[in-house]
């Protein structure tokens, strides 16, 4: 007799693929195709197998860059002292394992996440872990892509495996077309803010739909990097023509017969038409418009017409002293518009936006027009690539004629692990990925945007409509 | 390698505000060097914890007696969501926390807890909000007991809650076991799984050789 094979998800054939052994209850022990090792965590695992007397099971799997905690001020001046011990210990550990490190000013050094699709270490259907929740990010190129804690970050360099339960799968579809002013970044912003911060707990959240595949492949990797503020830890899209076209020719990508052979093996990924997910969401793209956070997780999340919400006005004990204490951190008053909120500092920046496409956008609303006085406003590319190509565009004279300062390469203001913050009660419209509690600085507040929505407020001294200001 | 988690009998707090995130948890500063360990836990909460001038927050609760010498958590939905920081898990071992009780937490936070052994146990928020009340309504001095081997936790009036958890995860934290060594010793069949792969999927295994 024969059976009609159920269709399958995205997930679940790369998952398949990586299955070393069947652990039982769910749980798998699967390859690990590509371990991303950075400044803050990466000396600290080669150190811990070292201790215990282990090796580096795929040194060539492996590759390293420094991004967390180094300066990203002009000839990385003011580096913490502790930032330079670890870039150190980063180099020397590298070395001595045989792990490839894109070191600072080279090309290749950056955000890890920025770099590995950049450089074309991160592929479809590859396996991808870093020491970083943000890993998400290269499941915008169909990677089954997610962060891992210090011990597992130990394990992988042990074993070159890790022990992971399947999670559930969530497939998320965006519809329609996006209004003008409308990026990547509002989308996935509006949709935390109508699933919630918890939404994608345990689920591996695939992104699909008409708006999906419009986007370039910059925007996809914006959408999944923002997974893991969903709850999510993996979000990934299924790869395409727009995916393969922008591998091609990356300084790892496959060449030649093998990259026909990746190809054709890539093409077989997506999703079944039959597949069947544990949770279906749909989002008419059409009613998205800018977005900006207003509190202290992304899923405090209006457009850009809407208001502070009002604690009076919400029943659920739980939930009202939730959004009072969201709105004393903030120092925002209920009810008033979100717009027009004055602002003194902005970051372009972090693995989420400081992407060639993201620099043009917010360059797009700067060019020919001055920062606000009283308002610092930051560039901080995402790598030393991205650095490079802006300037050969013009872009870092755009905005530094505007009042911009154009930094270098790293993570900078988004988690503030380098020194650099925002201080404290000052406020901030940031393109990074949180606006926790303290995240850019003790007591600094932020509010996430989209490139071209931070560059206006940069403009304005306030939270702004880009709709307003697009030429 | 994880501590061993059998059975606990503890002053348990709540803490029931949502999505405290593992950056509210540990700040990042706090972490950044090789040397870390052990010095984290008066830096948990620190945001919550302590006021702009250092001194602590009377308000918050790991401030006052009994919550001080808490070892367990009740929390708030999705606690734990954010940042990979294994500190997050450290800082809260290093004050003495060795459960933690909610309807979820953060994927990634969730399984740094079982490399260490704390024990992050998932039941629903009705039970969640009852131990919580049961905790208040004794100002923090009725006990609740958490037994890993029966998966059942006991608040302070004697109501007995059994929860799920995934076998595996459970064998783990009874015998402390060091999963690294456990997958090592399936390194034949991790070499056999990359030695085929390579047939299957040259690309994969050729990239750090093609620069």
């Amino acid at each position: 007799m024969i059976l009609d094979k159920p269709g399958r998800t995205l997930l679940a054939k790369i998952w398949d693929q990586h299955v070393i052994a069947r652990l039982g209850d769910d749980t798998d022990l699967l390859h690990i195709d590509r371990h991303l090792l950075h400044d803050l965590g990466g000396s600290r695992g080669l150190l811990d197998l070292k201790k215990r007397n282990l090796t580096v099971h795929n040194p060539e799997l492996t590759f390293a860059t420094p991004d967390h905690a180094i300066s990203t001020a002009q000839g990385r001046a003011g580096t913490l002292k502790i930032g330079q011990e670890l870039l150190a210990a980063l180099r020397v550990e590298t070395s001595a394992a045989g792990i490839e490190l894109f070191d600072i000013d080279q090309p290749g050094q950056g955000i890890v996440h920025v770099i590995g699709p950049e450089l074309g270490l991160s592929l479809p259907g590859c396996t991808i872990v870093c020491g970083d929740s943000h890993t998400c990010t290269h499941g915008g190129l169909g990677a089954l892509a997610f962060g891992i804690g210090s011990s597992e970050l130990t394990h992988v360099l042990a074993t070159q495996a890790l022990i992971q339960r399947r999670p559930r799968t969530m497939r998320v579809r965006f519809e329609g077309r996006l209004s003008a002013g409308v990026a990547a970044k509002d989308l996935i912003l509006a949709l935390i803010g109508h699933i919630g911060a918890a939404g994608g707990t345990g689920y591996a959240v695939e992104y699909a739909g008409g708006a999906i595949r419009d986007l370039p492949i910059e925007g996809r990797l914006t959408i999944c990097n923002l997974s893991i503020e969903l709850g999510a830890k993996m979000g990934l899209i299924a790869p395409d023509e727009k995916t393969y076209e922008y591998i091609r020719g990356r300084r790892y990508a496959p060449q030649g017969e093998m990259w026909h052979q990746a190809v054709a093996a890539w093409r077989q990924l997506p999703s079944d038409p039959d597949a069947v997910f544990d949770r279906e969401v749909m989002i008419d793209v059409a009613t998205i418009i800018p977005q900006v956070t207003w509190g202290i997780s992304p899923e405090h999340v209006v457009g850009v017409d809407g208001h502070v919400p009002d604690p009076q006005a919400i029943a659920d004990p739980a939930r009202r002293a939730a959004i009072e204490a969201a709105l004393d951190y903030m120092g925002l008053q209920a009810g008033t518009p979100i717009a027009g909120t004055p602002v003194d500092w902005v970051f372009i920046g972090s693995c989420t936006n400081s992407r060639l496409s993201d620099l043009r956008a917010a360059a797009e609303i700067a060019r020919g027009r001055k920062v606000a006085p009283g308002v610092r406003a930051w560039v901080v590319p995402g790598s030393e690539t991205v650095k490079r190509d802006a300037v050969a565009e013009g872009l870092d004279r755009v905005f530094t004629e505007a009042g911009f300062e154009w930094r270098e390469p790293g993570c900078s203001m988004c988690l503030a692990a380098n020194g650099e913050t925002v201080a404290p009660g000052q406020r901030s419209v940031s393109t990074s990925n949180r606006n926790f509690i303290g995240r850019q600085g003790p007591r600094a507040r932020t509010h996430l945007a989209s490139p071209a929505m931070a560059a206006a407020a940069a403009i304005k001294g306030a939270i702004a409509d880009v709709r307003t200001m697009e030429r | 390698m994880p501590q061993a988690f059998t059975k606990l009998t503890a002053i348990a707090a709540p803490i029931m505000r949502g999505n405290i995130d593992t950056d509210v948890i540990i700040r990042i500063e706090r972490l950044v060097g090789n040397a870390v360990r052990g010095t984290l836990g008066k830096w948990a909460f620190g945001s919550l914890r302590y006021l702009p001038d250092g001194s602590e927050n009377p308000e918050f609760i790991l401030n006052r007696e009994p919550y001080r010498q808490a070892e367990i958590l009740v929390t708030g939905p999705n606690f734990g969501c954010g940042s990979s920081r294994e500190g997050a898990v450290w800082s809260l071992q290093e004050m003495g926390i060795r459960a933690v009780i909610g309807s979820g937490f953060g994927d990634i936070f969730f399984a740094n807890c079982f490399q260490n052994g704390l024990l992050p146990i998932v039941v629903d928020q009705a039970i969640v909000d009852g131990l919580a009340a049961e905790i208040g309504a004794t100002q923090g001095a009725g006990r609740i007991t958490v037994d890993l081997e029966a998966q059942t936790i006991l608040s302070p009036s004697g109501r007995q809650h059994p929860f799920e958890i995934d076998p595996r995860r459970r064998a783990g934290l009874l015998e402390g076991l060091d999963e690294v060594l456990l997958t090592l010793q399936r390194d034949d069949e991790i070499r056999a799984f990359q030695a085929a792969d390579r047939d299957a999927r040259p690309w994969v295994h050729s990239a750090g050789t093609q620069a």
